[in-house]
């Protein structure tokens, strides 16, 4: 009897745990105040497959950082599924920026008072200084041929993706493939019910996080196909994985994006710096930085220079679902179609 | 009366007494209270509503079942293992005694990513399997296995110290008085030892119905297949469903109580039958 008690408690007490622990972390750190000393710390709460870029990126801004205003900044990223990200930044978790996989993670962090509700207006593009989409990962040589949506529903192909209930990512590879329906059957959302149904009786697996469906596929072998965003696709590749990426004809076009969380750097008089940390990702050089890791960069000349890398392809917005608050409803909360898809319906 | 007689025996018996109730008010009921207190914002209608959708009666059944068939696992072969460790010496039992308690200090997901690479189609286990058309990671076997691994050493360590106090005389007298081998188990030691192998399902049981870290990543984790509980629980949670978390959490809760509550009847039943 105590044994299930105490894992309750767990249960309950990892949140506040994870929450204390962030906050605790940068507790021990160096004075954070506005004195002279002027060493900053700053927390960049992320979703999953961005570990590499902020990497690279944050010790690239520290030194553009020193440069400019003599200050040292230290940069930590944390990583895991958006959802989670963003619940952890409800109930406590220290981040001065946030830099999600979708915008309805920002705005629930918004709807609980961290930040304005007006931040997807606060910088250029939709606050997204990168963007993304839905592609396809085959094994080397593409042995099942698998080419565009269609072939997705064949008896013989097993599909790896995330969860949408979890994963950003997965609910843009969701998105993807209803919309492609929705525009495939001339809007009939029936039509496009049954092919959403029929895709996820081909998933064995779903991972919680895109960073899992991808290390299901490529290091546990299974599946023929891994329906994941782009810049997860070309990091397998980069990463000496033998697969092939295949583009589909039509996707959606994927808005990870970023914010500055108000209470946060207001608390920690960092907002110069989180704001800084947040605006050069639009400059030329960083633009570059994001496309060599694989995110379409916004900037015109940096994405004619990588036209190779990403191939033209027909995107839909979440605009066509009506924002994602509704598509969220729609799809996604409980009882929406990805449950009803699961309960038989 | 009982009681003011313990006060007298027992020194500082009121203070113990009050820390007690203190420590368990603070650790356990008051975070217990929360999740209620959370579960009730979603009123009487809402919570049927939502603790009735297929998808959470399938993970509560997804959850039961593996969980009992894992306890029940756990409780034969760790009967047989404790039995080996008391009853026999062989060399590197030592060590053999020492691993007994590996699951209990390795982090879940630990356990859950080694056991999933061990199994997994191009696993060194799940290859040898696979040809035969037997898959155990991401399915709903996988979660088994997951479960029997970690309610193991309970069952083990409530068993031994029983069996290793066991006389061997009791052995004798019976061989003496003409029972067979099988008569003996089933008739001596057996009764012996049911309590404590009780307790060990017990425990088992309880700490499979609880275990997160270990089974994602093993199962695959699909709604009405091989979803568990509190997988759905962090789904709820990652949608930023407090409520609705705090309602499964609280049936769970519920669930558990009374299961346990039968053991523990039961495991009284068994003692008095035994002791009458």
């Amino acid at each position: 009897m105590m044994m299930t008690q105490t894992t309750f408690i767990n249960r309950r007490g990892a949140l506040a745990l994870a929450a204390s622990a962030g906050v605790g972390g940068l507790l021990q750190g160096l004075p954070r105040s506005g004195q002279a000393a002027q060493q900053q710390k700053l927390l960049n709460v992320s979703y999953d497959p961005t570990r590499e870029l902020y990497a690279d990126y944050d010790a690239r801004f520290a030194t553009l950082w020193k440069a400019k205003t003599g200050d040292d900044v230290s940069v930590s990223v944390s990583n895991g599924g958006s959802g989670a990200q963003a619940r952890a930044v409800i109930s406590g978790l220290d981040a001065d920026v946030v830099t999600l996989a979708l915008g309805y993670d920002i705005d629930a962090i918004a709807k609980a008072g961290l930040l304005s509700a007006a931040w997807q207006k606060r910088l250029p593009h939709n606050s997204t200084p990168y963007t993304s989409t839905i592609v396809f990962l085959t094994r080397a040589g593409n042995p099942k041929g698998i080419k565009d949506w269609p072939d997705l529903l064949r008896q013989d192909i097993q599909i790896v993706v995330a969860n949408p209930k979890t994963s950003g990512g997965a609910r843009w590879a969701f998105l993807a493939a209803y919309g492609w329906a929705l525009q495939e059957y001339g809007g009939n959302a029936a039509r496009a019910h049954d092919y959403i149904a029929a895709f996820y009786r081909n998933v064995p697996v779903l991972d919680a996080g895109s960073r899992g469906a991808t290390l299901t596929f490529t290091n546990r072998g299974i599946g023929d196909v891994l329906v994941s965003w782009e810049d997860e696709a070309h990091l397998a590749v980069a990463k000496g994985g033998k697969y092939d990426i295949v583009t589909p004809g039509i996707s959606i076009l994927a808005e990870p994006p970023v914010a500055v969380v108000d209470r946060i750097v207001d608390q920690h008089k960092t907002r110069a710096v989180a704001e800084a940390y947040l605006e050069n990702l639009y400059t030329p050089e960083f633009q570059d930085l994001v496309a060599r890791y694989f995110y379409r960069p916004r900037d015109a000349q940096v994405a004619a220079k990588y036209a190779a890398q990403f191939p033209a392809i027909k995107l839909f917005s979440i605009e066509t679902f009506g924002g994602w608050q509704a598509a969220q409803k729609r799809f996604f909360a409980n009882g929406g179609v990805f449950d009803q898809i699961y309960s038989g319906g | 009366m009982a009681a003011a007689r313990q006060s007298g025996i027992l020194p500082g018996f009121r203070l113990s007494l009050g820390i007690t109730l203190f420590g368990l008010s603070v650790l356990v009921f008051l975070p217990m209270a929360a999740m209620v207190g959370d579960a009730g914002t979603l009123g009487l209608s809402g919570l049927w509503r939502l603790l009735s959708t297929p998808r959470v009666l399938g993970a509560f059944r997804v959850s039961l079942v593996c969980a009992a068939l894992a306890a029940m696992t756990a409780a034969v072969f760790g009967l047989l293992i404790a039995w080996v460790l008391v009853r026999t010496r062989f060399p590197g039992w030592r060590i053999a005694d020492a691993m007994v308690d590996l699951p209990f200090a390795l982090p879940t997901s630990v356990a859950g990513i080694a056991l999933s690479t061990l199994y997994a189609p191009n696993g060194w286990l799940g290859g040898l399997l696979a040809p035969l058309g037997i898959r155990v990671a991401f399915t709903v076997v996988g979660v088994f296995v997951a479960l029997t691994f970690v309610g193991l050493p309970f069952v083990i360590r409530s068993v031994q110290p029983v069996l290793q106090d066991l006389d061997v005389e009791q052995e004798e007298a019976a061989f003496m008085l003409g029972a067979g081998r099988w008569q003996t188990f089933a008739r001596v030691l057996f009764p012996a030892i049911l309590p404590s192998l009780c307790a060990g399902f017990t425990m088992a049981f309880a700490r499979a119905l609880g275990e997160y870290g270990s089974v994602i990543f093993i199962s695959s984790n699909r709604p009405m297949v091989s979803e568990i509980v509190p997988l759905l629980i962090v789904n709820q949670l990652e949608q930023f469903d407090f409520a609705g978390a705090a309602a499964i959490g609280t049936l769970m809760l519920v669930l558990s109580f009374c299961v346990l509550l039968i053991i523990m009847l039961l495991q009284r039943f068994v003692r008095t039958a035994r002791d009458a």
